[in-house]
């Protein structure tokens, strides 16, 4: 088990270096001087050389590449030019947001994707099996933020059922104490219900948003290889054993035909984080994903690098999460590594 | 003559295909008696296996039995309810597969493989199940259980998989026990190992045993009975001992001259004439062995003789190799 | 010749089977016709403001409605076609030679070219792929041409890991040697024999993920990047229409989400139908 983790953790590090050396790339791809932009356009040569030995970028490359590493070693990310502020602070405070509307999202894809290609593999040409074919082949094609809006429109101002899309909590309540940063974990441990309720209100569409975003692919896998699974010879001795038909289809087929769907989740991960930045935007969610797109349009890099860089290493260290997961299940990962 | 452990009467059964209705067995008649081993035998696609699923009601979707019974201490197996079904198989009767790599749960350890139909069948504890577990492993010769149980089948050899799954079919002690090319793919001596280690607890228990097989070496070593078909339909059957003596269709005799000293595969042999015929067919003739029959008559294409599923020995032609050898009729 | 004629047949027996790919292959024409035609057959100009008619629903005047400023969205959203098109075709096309040609020849040269271009693409696939894009485009400048480059970095992966598996497949068979041992040099055989082997199957790639291009250009404009307004692209044009969904205006944002769909729904169709012409054998 623990070689396990630590293959897997070996395996994570190469991806980690090289989003290391992307982002720094990217910096360095910046048009025009850093240096002049930070002086403005009424400073001299003088001025901007100095700036320029202040900042590093008069150094050769390697030598500015070690300060970017020993500076993220550190857990600094530099300054917002635009705020001043310290990136590495305002992503923190920030990053709980995000976290929990991408968490909740994958976890309401999950409850409502798994048992859908379950379903439908199990029950081919009832009315399950066709909606999870239309839901998977539509599904891919709805632009994320169209959802979104598309939800606003009806259950906000036709059916005033969820509160105005904006932020994670009504502005007439102050947020819970923080612990987490999760406002739901953060409510129910300051036995807050009224706090609870509004912030799983404010949560439930953008996190639907993602959530039918992310459900084709996986409903898509589920039924594949539920179906796969279901005809293949182990199941067929499980049938044939007697087993009942809870324990052959659960023990039997589910617990096989969840790997490629957990396979499909790194996968689906991707998308998803991408898709987090544009659901903040259509809900005005304060995570790190507005944060970056108020920045870009700023042109005020510092934010926008440290984002790139959260957000990959959080796929990275999710994508690790996953590959132990499929280990747990799977014993001819586990023993063999 | 006692009850027949098992008898089947007439059994048809149908795949809806994209491509049309497949007749894969058409009144398939033959019986097994308490402790005694018959084996079936025929070409690839003769419809052994679908008879086989067809007594253990786990035929897939697109099937349907179309007409017979397969009656079992009393109970017709094929009008059976589901619940009457989930309680029979698995108790009263077992089966093992061909491939035991891929017959068993490949993320589940052998052991909880073999308790959980324990805790179906056996009246047996939660607590007590691996225990038991570890005892059935060593009935079928498994050295060191108690490491084995906590296996995965990818740890364990093809032969000791085999092992694990004659555990499982003999868990709950079957008065039926259906081996479908339980052999296949593994080496002589392991081959050998595990039919004797069959033979042995059929023997213990006095369980009867239908063994399907494409070796009719294998069949003439092990089989005291042999029941030949081709195409979905039962053709042939006798004492094993009579049918290489006396093979009376002509299938069973092109089936046995392409065995050259009992040992070879069927399916290596291509000296039988002509091909199975297409089951699809909308009007397959009679005997569906005619096309390819060197001894066909005309009547072959409207009629076929029909066989006594009680008897112990059967045969569909009409023009026949050889007459009966005298004694036999008792 | 013989090969030409039976892949027609079988292209014409796989629509005839398949309506719905059929029904995809009939919206792609409308959507060409509209990209090509589009500006000069809509009824208003695009750009053309009009204070006193805005946020009109849609009637038969302004079959789409009309936004804040009075500009009708029908006409916006049809010349729209072009430039959005013309991103996902453009960055298809060019993730198609960078990710088409470092591919074939990680396949088939292997070694050291094998080992750098696959570090590459594992490396891009580290990120989040529109979060990598935002980075690209931030770091490289908000335009237009660096989001259809962004777009091609994001889906190099892809294009590389296909044609390099199909490359490697390629290398070992027969014909590959013989042309080989009667002389050929490594350029020769693999622009001659190698790169139309695998352009089906690239073609297929570009076709299944130009719904991809597209949601992901959109994207970037809809957080702000790339195309500026006024200029209408379906993308900004949802962003533009955002704020009015809460206010009852849905047109606004609707018609134009509405045309990203159909555009991305017909191009994931059309890949599906045209892989099971040119690769029967993956059919699901
Ligand atoms: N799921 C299915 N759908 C359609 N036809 C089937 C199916 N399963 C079996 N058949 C048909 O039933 C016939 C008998 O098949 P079966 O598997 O019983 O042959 P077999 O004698 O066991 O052959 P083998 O020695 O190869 O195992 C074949 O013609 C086959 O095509
Ligand atoms: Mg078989």
């Amino acid at each position: 088990m623990f070689s396990l983790i630590f293959n897997r953790l070996m395996l994570a590090i190469p991806s980690l270096i090289g989003v290391v050396i992307v982002t720094f790339l990217l910096t360095r791809a910046l048009p025009g001087d850093p240096a002049a932009y930070f002086a403005g356009p009424a400073a001299t040569e003088q001025a901007i050389a100095e700036i320029r030995a202040k900042l590093g970028t008069d150094k050769p490359l390697i030598v500015q590449f070690g300060r970017y590493v020993s500076d993220l070693a550190r857990g600094e990310l530099g300054n917002s030019l635009t705020t001043g502020q310290s990136v590495a602070k305002e992503i923190a405070t920030r990053l709980p947001a995000s976290a929990e509307l991408t968490l909740i999202g994958l976890m309401l894809v999950v409850i409502l994707a798994v048992p859908m290609g379950i379903l439908a593999a199990t029950r081919p040409g009832s009315w399950i099996d066709h909606v999870t074919r239309i839901v998977s082949t539509a599904g891919v094609s709805l632009p994320v933020f169209f959802t979104g809006l598309l939800l606003v429109y009806v259950f906000y101002y036709r059916l005033g059922l969820s509160p105005s899309p904006v932020g994670r909590l009504d502005v007439f309540l102050s947020a819970p104490p923080h612990i987490t940063g999760f406002y739901l974990i953060d409510a129910a441990l300051a036995r807050d219900a009224e706090v609870f309720v509004a912030a799983l209100k404010q949560l439930i569409l953008p996190a639907l948003t993602l959530a039918i975003f992310a459900l084709a692919p996986i409903a898509r896998m589920t039924r594949a290889s539920m179906l796969a699974v279901l005809s293949a010879d182990f199941v067929r001795t499980a049938r044939a054993s007697g087993l009942s038909s809870s324990k052959v289809i659960v023990t039997y087929a589910f617990r096989n035909a969840v790997l490629p769907v957990i396979t499909t989740l790194g996968m689906v991960l991707s998308f998803l984080l991408g898709a987090n930045v544009l659901v903040e935007k259509v809900f005005a969610w304060p995570g790190i994903g507005s944060f970056a797109v108020e920045a870009l349009i700023a042109s005020d890099y510092a934010p926008v690098q440290g984002f790139v860089l959260t957000m990959a290493a959080l796929y990275v260290a999710l994508n690790l999460a996953i590959d132990i997961a499929y280990g747990l299940i799977d014993p001819r990962v586990r023993i063999s590594s | 003559m006692a009850a027949p452990a098992l008898l089947v009467d007439n059994l048809s059964v149908e795949f809806q295909t994209r491509s049309g209705v497949v007749k894969a067995l058409e009144g398939v008649s033959f019986n097994v008696a308490k402790g005694e081993t018959l084996a079936v035998v025929g070409e690839s696609g003769s419809g052994k296996s679908v008879t086989a699923y067809a007594v253990m009601g786990i035929l897939d979707a697109a099937a349907a039995v179309t007409s017979g019974r397969a009656v079992l201490g009393g109970l017709d197996l094929l009008a059976a309810s589901k619940e009457a079904m989930a309680e029979v198989r698995g108790r009263e009767v077992a089966m093992i597969f061909q491939n035991p790599r891929t017959a068993l749960n490949p993320i589940r350890r052998v052991g909880d493989q073999i308790a959980d139909v324990l805790l179906r069948h056996a009246n047996v504890t939660p607590n007590a199940a691996p225990r038991e577990a570890i005892k059935l492993l060593e009935t079928v010769g498994i050295t060191d259980p108690v490491r084995r149980a906590k296996a995965y089948p990818f740890e364990l050899s093809g032969g000791m998989c085999q092992r694990v799954m004659i555990a499982i079919a003999l868990a709950a002690q079957p008065s039926l026990l259906i081996a479908d090319e339980p052999t296949t793919g593994l080496d002589v001596t392991t081959q050998a190992i595990i039919m004797d280690i069959i033979a042995e607890r059929a023997s213990a228990t006095g369980m009867a045993t239908i063994f399907i097989t494409h070796d009719l070496g294998l069949a003439a070593e092990r089989a005291d009975r042999i029941v030949v078909m081709h195409a979905g339909h039962v053709v042939e059957a006798q004492r094993t001992r009579d049918l290489f003596a006396h093979p009376r269709h002509p299938y069973t005799q092109a089936l046995i001259a392409a065995t050259p000293g009992h040992t070879s595969r069927l399916a290596e042999l291509s000296t039988i004439g002509g091909n199975l015929p297409d089951l699809r067919a909308a009007k397959l003739p009679a005997c569906r062995y005619a096309a390819r029959c060197p001894r066909k008559l005309a009547i072959c294409d409207s009629s076929l003789p029909s066989i006594d599923p009680t008897a112990p020995e059967a045969l569909a032609c009409h023009n026949p190799v050889s007459s009966p050898p005298m004694g036999e009729a008792a | 010749m013989s090969t030409n004629a039976s892949a027609l047949r079988h292209a014409r027996y796989v629509l005839g089977e398949n309506p719905v790919t059929a029904f995809a292959f009939g919206l792609f024409v409308l959507i060409v016709l509209a990209a090509i035609l589009g500006p000069s057959v809509v009824p208003y100009d695009p750009l053309a403001s009009n204070t006193s008619r805005a946020l009109q629903a849609p009637s038969a005047q302004h079959w789409f409605g009309t936004d804040q400023l009075g500009r009708d969205i029908f006409s916006r959203v049809i010349v729209a076609t072009r430039l959005d098109l013309f991103i996902a075709i453009a960055s298809v096309a060019l993730v198609f030679m960078l990710g088409g040609l470092s591919g074939v020849a990680a396949g088939y040269f292997g070694g050291w070219v094998d080992k750098v271009v696959m570090r590459i693409a594992d490396t891009i696939m580290a990120f989040p792929l529109f979060v990598l894009a935002m980075g690209i485009v931030a770091a490289l400048g908000n335009s237009v041409q660096n989001i259809i480059l962004a777009t091609a970095i994001v889906n190099f992966p892809l294009y590389a890991r296909v044609a390099r598996s199909e490359a490697n497949i390629r290398r070992e068979a027969g014909y590959i040697e013989a042309a080989r041992l009667s002389g050929n040099g490594d350029a020769r055989i693999v622009l001659t024999q190698i790169l139309p082997n695998i352009i089906p199957i690239l073609v297929v790639q570009m076709s299944l993920t130009m719904g991809y291009a597209i949601l992901n250009a959109a994207g970037l404009s809809f957080i702000g990047l790339g195309v500026r307004p006024p200029t209408p692209e379906w993308g900004i044009m949802v962003a533009e229409g955002a704020a009015f969904m809460v206010s009852g205006e849905w047109w606004i944002a609707f018609f134009p989400g509405l045309a990203l769909m159909l555009a991305v729904f017909c191009f994931n169709l059309l890949g599906d139908g045209l892989r099971d012409i040119v690769d029967p054998r993956r059919r699901t």
